[in-house]
């Protein structure tokens, strides 16, 4: 076997072993969609009616931000998982065995992925309960929901990286959601970046959330009028702009994490 | 023969923590060498290095000729490890668990899957095999983690502190497993704090402390290097140690050890003359009432305690 079949192939073993374990252990994904579920009906009907934006409707409005944040919240799994399987030895019989060096860390994000897709249908159908619509294309609607999940898997390796840094994963959970936050609130996510003091409205304009939101909302058809966007580079140009932040992500955290990997030591 | 595991010099240290401070050892192919020593002597941390788990700062190791830091992956081909704390995964069966570990050694799926119910068989794990493993005991998790170990019939295999946590009759079944597959010709380094164990198992033991070996030999080697033969005593009540201990130092030949509980007192005394009349005799003088006295061969207790300057039984229970 060359050795890119062989890493897949060992890739796959691990990502089975993951994906029993979601299904052994349901609450996982329940609580990973309860999250976001609650978001929805929390922005839909609470402070949704207080807030307008010019030429759409703000529950439609609103889903791409969720969803771009419900993939990142999907995504810490990854590290969280990782750290699990340091703590636990299993990182150590991994890298005892014969197998890819890259393995594990690609099993881990594919079933990742997996998890998160079936996030995001769940998502998308709670969104539609309450009154979303995508109002483009098939085609478009498929690219917005391919650019959903490959942004998730790149942030799949950023956590990664930081789940093999970190000592446990209770100091994980604390360290993602302390970035976590305001990386998705200082962001076009529930509210347009104008209104953001000056500091601010620059990091929200150039935060890739920020673009690949704006990007799933033009390619569902969710945008609101043109005055309502930014004039900012990334905003202007979500879809070109969040391809490059993913490329970007891409070509730094796949080598950390795989330099991570080869020197965790659990303990 | 040639030999299947190597160490040269291995120096690692955990920051101002020394945890091997120039290891040096040979196994030969086809033998069991048992490592032994107090806590903290560097017997994992050696694990680790031959296993490609951790780099030495220094020194080189060698498995079946390979070179460990450079040659990682090649080493893991013909290795199998159990660590000191069992690496299962709780979420699988017993069976998905070492299948996946099959499927990783490249095993083929239908190898892979016999393989596995072989060792479950073999490791008396049959019935829980298809149960998930957070339902298992401490004892089946050591027991599915040392079958891991076995799965690709590895020519090398590390144990560390396999019998941990084992109940009699496995710790036999083990020992049994393991002369089955030195007799097919792998070679074993298990580390140990069981003495009769190292003593059954080993051809060789090397005794291990401050991250160095300090003795190295057969069982019986080791028995004779600490000298003589060891002379012990029972006396009826705590006010009479003082006395008996006088007496034993007298006679001796080296220090006595005490044991305030169950009031035992050992000493190494040459094995010419009339030791035990003579002993007894003092006593006697002495007005020490005696509730036990013999005479014994060294075991590996006693190698244990000279060589290291504490009991091995002290020390695991801290
Ligand atoms: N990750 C680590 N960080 C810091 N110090 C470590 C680490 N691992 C081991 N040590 C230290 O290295 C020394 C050797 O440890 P090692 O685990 O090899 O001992 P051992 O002989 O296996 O002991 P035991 O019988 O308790 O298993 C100890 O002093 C230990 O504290
Ligand atoms: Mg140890």
């Amino acid at each position: 076997m060359t050795t890119i079949a062989s890493a897949l192939a060992d890739g796959a073993v691990v990502a089975k072993r993951n994906l029993l374990k979601i299904a052994r252990v349901p609450d996982l994904l329940v609580f990973s969609t309860i999250q976001p579920i609650m978001f929805v009906l929390l922005f839909a009907y609470v402070f949704g009616a207080e807030i307008v934006i010019p030429g759409v409707n703000y529950r439609e409005y609103l889903m791409g931000g969720i969803f771009v944040q419900t993939c990142i919240f999907g995504a810490t799994i990854t590290g969280s998982g990782l750290a699990n399987d340091m703590k636990n030895g299993i990182i150590d019989r991994f890298r005892s065995l014969p197998m890819a060096r890259s393995a594990v860390l690609i099993g881990r994000t594919t079933s990742d992925l997996l998890n998160n897709t079936l996030v995001v249908v769940i998502m998308a159908l709670t969104g539609l309960l309450v009154g979303w619509r995508i109002r483009t294309s098939f085609l478009e609607a498929a690219a917005g929901f391919l650019l959903l999940l490959l942004f998730a898997y790149s942030i799949s390796w950023v956590m990664a990286t930081v789940g093999l840094t970190v000592s446990s994963v209770e100091v994980f959970n604390n360290a993602v959601f302390l970035v976590i936050f305001p990386l998705t609130f200082i962001a076009n996510t529930f509210v347009g970046t104008d209104g953001l003091p000056a500091p601010l409205k620059v990091v929200a304009e150039w935060n890739p959330v920020s673009a690949v939101t704006q990007a799933v909302r033009e390619l569902f058809g969710n945008t609101p009028s043109e005055s309502a966007v930014s004039d900012a580079w990334p905003l202007q140009n979500p879809v070109l702009a969040s391809i490059l932040y993913m490329i970007l992500i891409l070509a730094i955290f796949v080598p950390l994490a795989v330099n991570r990997y080869k020197k965790a030591a659990s303990r | 023969m040639s030999l299947a595991i190597e160490a040269e010099g291995l120096v690692k240290h955990y920051g101002s923590v020394v945890a091997l401070e120039g290891l040096d050892m040979s196994v030969p192919e086809g033998t069991v060498m048992g490592l032994l020593g107090p806590n903290g002597a560097g017997k994992t941390t050696s694990v680790r290095i031959f296993t490609t788990l951790l780099k030495p700062d220094k020194g080189l190791a060698r498995v079946n000729g390979i070179d460990v830091a450079t040659h990682a992956a090649e080493v893991r081909s013909v290795i199998g490890l159990s660590g000191q704390y069992a690496a299962v995964d709780e979420n699988l069966t017993g069976y998905e668990n070492l299948d996946m570990v099959g499927r990783l050694y490249h095993l083929g799926k239908n190898t892979s899957r016999k393989r596995s119910r072989e060792l479950l068989d073999q490791f008396d794990l049959d019935e829980a095999a298809d149960r998930q493993v957070k339902t298992y005991s401490g004892g089946m998790r050591r027991r599915l983690d040392l079958a891991a170990a076995l799965v690709a019939r590895p020519s090398v295999i590390f144990l560390d502190e396999p019998t941990t946590g084992l109940d009699p009759r496995s710790r036999i079944a083990l020992w049994d497993v393991i002369a089955d597959l030195v007799a097919q010709g792998a070679t074993l380094l298990l580390t140990t704090h069981f003495l009769d164990e190292a003593d059954r198992l080993a051809d060789k033991i090397a005794v291990i402390d401050h991250g160095r070996v300090i003795a190295l030999g057969t069982a019986d080697e080791l028995k004779s290097q600490v000298g003589g033969e060891r002379l012990e005593v029972t006396v009826a009540s705590p006010d009479q140690i003082a006395p008996a201990a006088s007496v034993l130092t007298a006679i001796g030949m080296g220090a006595v050890t005490i044991d305030e509980h169950t009031r035992h007192l050992t000493v190494p005394v040459s094995s010419e003359g009339e030791t035990l009349v003579e002993t007894l005799r003092a006593l006697d003088l002495q007005a020490v009432k005696v509730l036990d006295l013999t005479l014994r061969r060294p075991t590996l207790d006693d190698v244990f305690m000279t060589l290291t300057g504490h009991a091995a039984e002290e020390e695991t229970n801290q």
